[in-house]
């Protein structure tokens, strides 16, 4: 079997691609495993399941050693061959849990997966963005975690059909619990799904600048503002829905501005598959110029006014 | 209280240089350090046992040369260090096994602390695996850890959520680079912790069993980065209209 489960609908959808395709050419079923959404098991069976197992549970909210036990119950029936969790963090910390309980190898963050001399291959990027691993599983069970974005979902298939399966399942418990959940400050910023990208990062002397780049984002298509680490993790001057990077979000825009962001390994790991990549930094020897189609040395805060007014006059 | 902190040896990232010809990374020669989250995580134990009492262990899994970097870890405030040679061949299922075992071998222990991740290979699975081994709760991605009698709290950071968190001891917590700034040990704190005790071990002496790894590094292969660096300076008004020229014959503009 290959068994696919996320908290997160959309990433459920793009594993059950990769799903499909890997089940097909290990003559496998693929099973996905929804906890709590009864409502979500037709349309995972319209993208690609045979088998949707609908999970009724106690612990509805994601708590990685009840649901680790939860799915464990679920391989006991059905058996666990290939696992595939989607790679947010609720996922990871799930993924790695698993993988002890069933003395399983795991693989997390996988961009490319394929069979190679009959053997499940994976690669993933390391060395904060500098190479990529290549690794292959030798025993089964095998796990692995997959970053949204890898995947595009099927196209939705009315006509394949799955079986339904309904599961009580009452967890082991543990002594740890969840006292509050608080959804963080969202400013509905998807910086995934953005066209164009205009980002900021240490260049920035106070958090009100970071006007001189939502102002060249506000008169491109797109309007989306991004930002390295620091801007939003140590500073906080914007939401972390804005950070882009190795532990932010992944991009691919059409086109990233960079502005004032030097260019750290782990920015460009959130970046490099970019369409164009423009970089403007006052250091003509900044890392960033490396990853960048064009570039403009100077003082952003001399350059984004007189770029935006320039692309406004471009625009006509 | 009794503090276990897993540390692991890394190469420092930030030096790594791409070979031109073949864009793989160069990793020899380039030198080595604690993972940053690992420190991290020592210094929400001192942290810990400043409050109320207690002692720290440190665990390694690496060759003898992590020894001078367990010296910096004894510096900074842990009280003793348990080096554990690594066999061969490993995998995140073999290493995970040694801590647990090595863990095991220790004794009683109230908290383990673990980096979110290790800033080589940004796995973040050995938390969550020795956690499931030892079957004891997990708090990960911790941003912030208090310490009341017999109890932890803590907030964990996941982006889009904020997650508030409490356990019973023993529970393993991974924390996150933004939790804390690790201190730098003192002169004095060097020179006193040349006699703390650093334990060396086999890695057959941890766990009963020969270990075999269930997955296996075939390649460490570099990542192409075409791009065209077209990089203008000087005149800056004439820099600008270049570039907006470009953008406009490239189509993103549209």
């Amino acid at each position: 079997m290959v068994l696919v489960y996320s908290d997160d609908k959309k990433l459920t959808l793009e594993l059950l691609s990769k799903a499909h395709e890997l089940g097909k050419e290990l003559h496998k079923k693929v099973i996905a495993v929804s906890i709590g959404h009864e409502d979500y098991a037709k349309e995972f069976l319209e993208h690609g399941a045979d088998i949707v197992i609908v999970v009724e549970t106690s612990q509805h909210q994601f708590k990685a050693e009840e649901y680790t036990s939860i799915l464990q119950t679920i391989m006991k029936d059905h058996g666990n061959e290939l696992i595939l969790i989607g790679s947010n963090k609720n996922g990871k910390e799930l993924a790695g849990r698993l993988a002890a309980k069933l003395d399983a190898g795991c693989v997390m963050d996988c961009i490319k997966v394929y069979m190679a001399n009959k053997k499940l291959t994976t690669e993933r990027i390391v060395y904060s963005g500098n190479a990529i691993a290549v690794e292959e599983f030798s025993a089964a069970p095998q796990i692995l975690t997959i970053p949204p974005k890898v995947y595009d979902p099927l196209p939705k298939n009315e006509q394949h059909k799955g079986e339904i399966i309904k599961k009580k399942i009452e967890p082991e418990h543990f002594a740890s619990k969840i006292l509050k959940t608080q959804e963080m400050k969202s400013e509905g910023i998807n910086v995934e799904d953005a066209e164009i990208i205009v980002s900021c990062g240490r260049g920035f002397k106070k958090k009100e600048d970071i006007k001189l780049v939502s102002d060249l984002a506000d008169i491109l298509k797109g309007r989306t503002v991004g930002c390295s680490r620091p801007i939003a993790a140590d500073l906080k001057w914007l939401s972390e829905d804005h950070w882009i990077g190795l532990s932010g979000h992944k991009v691919k825009p059409k086109l990233y501005i960079a502005c004032g962001i030097s260019g750290q390994i782990q920015h460009i790991a959130g970046m490099r598959d970019s369409g164009v990549i423009v970089a403007i930094n006052k250091d003509p020897e900044a890392l960033i110029f490396k990853s960048a189609d064009y570039g403009i040395v100077g003082d952003l805060y001399e350059v984004l006014p007189k770029l935006t007014s320039a692309i406004k006059g471009k625009q006509g | 209280m009794n503090i276990i902190v897993c540390a692991k040896q890394v190469v420092d990232v930030a030096e790594i240089k791409i070979d031109a010809s073949t864009k793989k990374p160069i990793l020899v020669g380039i030198p080595q350090k604690i993972s940053d989250m690992d420190k991290n995580a020592l210094e929400e134990a001192i942290k810990i046992k400043e409050k109320h009492g207690g002692k720290i262990t440190v665990v390694t899994i690496g060759a003898s040369d992590a020894k001078e970097r367990m010296k910096e870890l004894l510096a900074m405030g842990a009280d003793e260090g348990v080096l554990i040679s690594p066999p061969e061949h490993a995998d995140y299922h073999v290493i995970a096994h040694l801590l647990a075992g090595a863990i095991t071998k220790i004794g009683a222990y109230d908290i383990i602390l673990c980096g979110e991740a290790s800033i080589d290979m940004f796995s973040s699975q050995i938390g969550p695996r020795l956690a499931g081994l030892l079957n004891i709760p997990q708090i990960t991605y911790a941003q912030t850890i208090t310490v009341e009698n017999n109890k932890v709290l803590s907030e964990r950071n996941l982006g889009e959520k904020a997650v508030s968190m409490e356990s019973s001891f023993p529970v393993l917590l991974t924390v996150t680079k933004e939790s804390n700034t690790p201190r730098l040990p003192s002169l004095m704190a060097i020179l006193s912790s040349s006699s703390k005790p650093i334990h060396e071990w086999p890695a057959t002496g941890v766990t009963g069993e020969a270990l075999v790894p269930k997955v296996k590094t075939i390649d460490i292969k570099g990542i192409p980065m075409q791009r065209k660096n077209i990089i203008y300076q000087n005149d800056l008004d004439a820099s600008i209209s270049k570039l907006v020229d470009e953008l406009g014959k490239v189509g993103v503009l549209r």
